[in-house]
């Protein structure tokens, strides 16, 4: 353990009324010009538009219908829109959105592009994944995991990140499942919080 | 010198375990399983990146960015203002803060929120700004008051501004909350008392900062938030040219 001069400052939950500060039309306020988060790729990104969609359910199976759901990808050729992101990206393209669960039904969903392999930390490549990151009342901390596909399986066997998953089962659960929705690609990723299917959530 | 290496690692002993059950929340949406520790990659080590262009000017004066003109939000006017730092003390610049409150009664503007306390037609309850390049910050606000929650028979959050911060990379996305020096609320909040380390609450508690108030105006609270450091490189350290 380093010797840091501070120490990070603790986290809290986000509350029941996050979407005041994080998505403030979704409740009706307009203070502000401009809305964050609704486009992830811009109008330029190249590769296969997806859809990525599904629930995020408590552990008494319940959809949990105030959470904020954050993605983090690259692009197509797996770069992320960041000076230490590996390579140039389409302009526009920010490789971030926010999305909340619906107040109704507790779905949730991103209209984006799917992302390619990234380099691993080694020698390696990473497989095509989406970095999620899920804040509500009731969650203390944000939990941090991955959306992977169901059509990368090849990619998907020799993932450094998957590959520490010991369990099959486990590892299933950051596979997201293809379908096909008007013809566009459509890929259905609840994440279960506890019990029976838990998601698997990492510290990063 | 920039730093290029992993993050240090989370350490969790100054954050709130997942399962708390005095919050009774968290009963039912608390993993069971133990967090999965990754090695940084590309993925963790980077981050979105704001600028100018997603805010406004006024965005972080939340007594006049949802107010009528030349009306104001009700409430005792407060500046709250710190720094981004990282565990090294060094500024975290150009990264979106973005907070949420209740107003000065206690009440949010929010579809959900039942408290009778009066709303503010005057005040939205969001603000949002970038840090500047030595990680400077500063919001202009009404003090929120204080609010009873459903949890136990008679709970009552502490005054609290939530506090949204991005930093240079994913893996220093944090959210939290901002309370207030001398509120007795403090240690009877079941949230706050999810944090198992006295030192860490004290770190959410913003101090009186007389030096920063305006006179016969604003009082200033001032309100630092540290975020994970970086490792240097295995080459930081070595002589040029060796």
């Amino acid at each position: 353990m380093a010797a840091n001069k501070l120490r990070e400052s603790a986290s809290q939950t986000a509350g029941p009324f996050l979407h005041i500060g994080l998505t403030p039309k979704a409740v009706g306020i307009a203070t502000f010009m401009t809305a964050r988060g609704h486009d992830i790729t811009g109008s330029l990104a190249k590769g296969t538009r997806i859809r990525v969609e599904g629930a995020v359910i408590d552990g008494t199976g319940s959809p949990v219908k105030d959470a904020l759901l954050e993605i983090w990808q690259a692009n197509a050729e797996g770069n992320y829109a960041h000076p230490e992101g590996g390579g140039p990206v389409e302009e526009g393209f920010r490789g971030w959105g926010r999305a909340i669960t619906d107040f109704e039904t507790g779905e949730w969903g991103f209209d984006t592009v799917k992302p390619g392999p990234t380099r691993g930390r080694d020698q390696g490549l990473q497989a095509p994944h989406l970095n999620l990151w899920i804040v509500a009342r009731g969650i203390n901390i944000g939990l941090n995991t991955r959306v992977y596909f169901d059509d990368e399986p090849e990619a998907n066997a020799i993932d450094p990140v998957l590959s520490q998953i010991g369990s099959p089962g486990r590892r299933q659960t950051l596979i997201a499942q293809k379908s096909d929705q008007d013809g566009a690609p459509l890929y259905r990723f609840d994440i279960r919080l506890q019990g029976k299917g838990e998601t698997v959530f990492f510290d990063i | 010198m920039s730093k290029s290496g992993d993050y240090y690692m989370r350490d969790r002993s100054l954050h709130p375990p997942a399962h708390t059950p005095a919050y009774k929340t968290s009963v039912s949406r608390s993993p069971r399983y133990d967090l999965i520790s990754l090695e940084s990659s590309v993925s963790e080590i980077t981050g979105p990146v704001f600028g100018h262009n997603d805010i406004e000017p006024g965005d972080n004066d939340l007594i006049y960015n949802h107010a009528a003109a030349d009306e104001s939000a009700i409430g005792q006017r407060i500046i709250l203002h710190g720094h981004v730092l990282d565990e090294d003390a060094r500024p975290v610049p150009n990264t979106l803060v973005e907070i949420w409150q209740a107003n000065a009664s206690g009440r949010y503007r929010h579809k959900k929120d039942s408290y009778l306390a009066a709303l503010d037609p005057n005040f939205g309850g969001c603000g949002r700004t970038l840090t500047g390049a030595d990680g400077s910050y500063s919001f202009r606000t009404v003090k929120p008051g204080a609010y009873p929650w459903p949890n136990g028979p008679n709970d009552w959050r502490p005054a609290h501004i939530h506090v949204s911060v991005f930093g240079a990379a994913w893996a220093q996305r944090l959210i939290t909350q901002c309370y207030f020096e001398g509120d007795p609320m403090i240690a009877r909040c079941p949230i706050v008392q999810t944090i198992p380390d006295a030192g860490a609450i004290n770190g959410l508690t913003a101090k009186l900062d007389m030096c920063a108030t305006i006179p016969f105006d604003t009082l200033a609270y001032r309100f630092d938030v540290v975020l994970r450091g970086r490792r240097a490189t295995l080459f930081e350290n070595r002589p040029e040219g060796s």
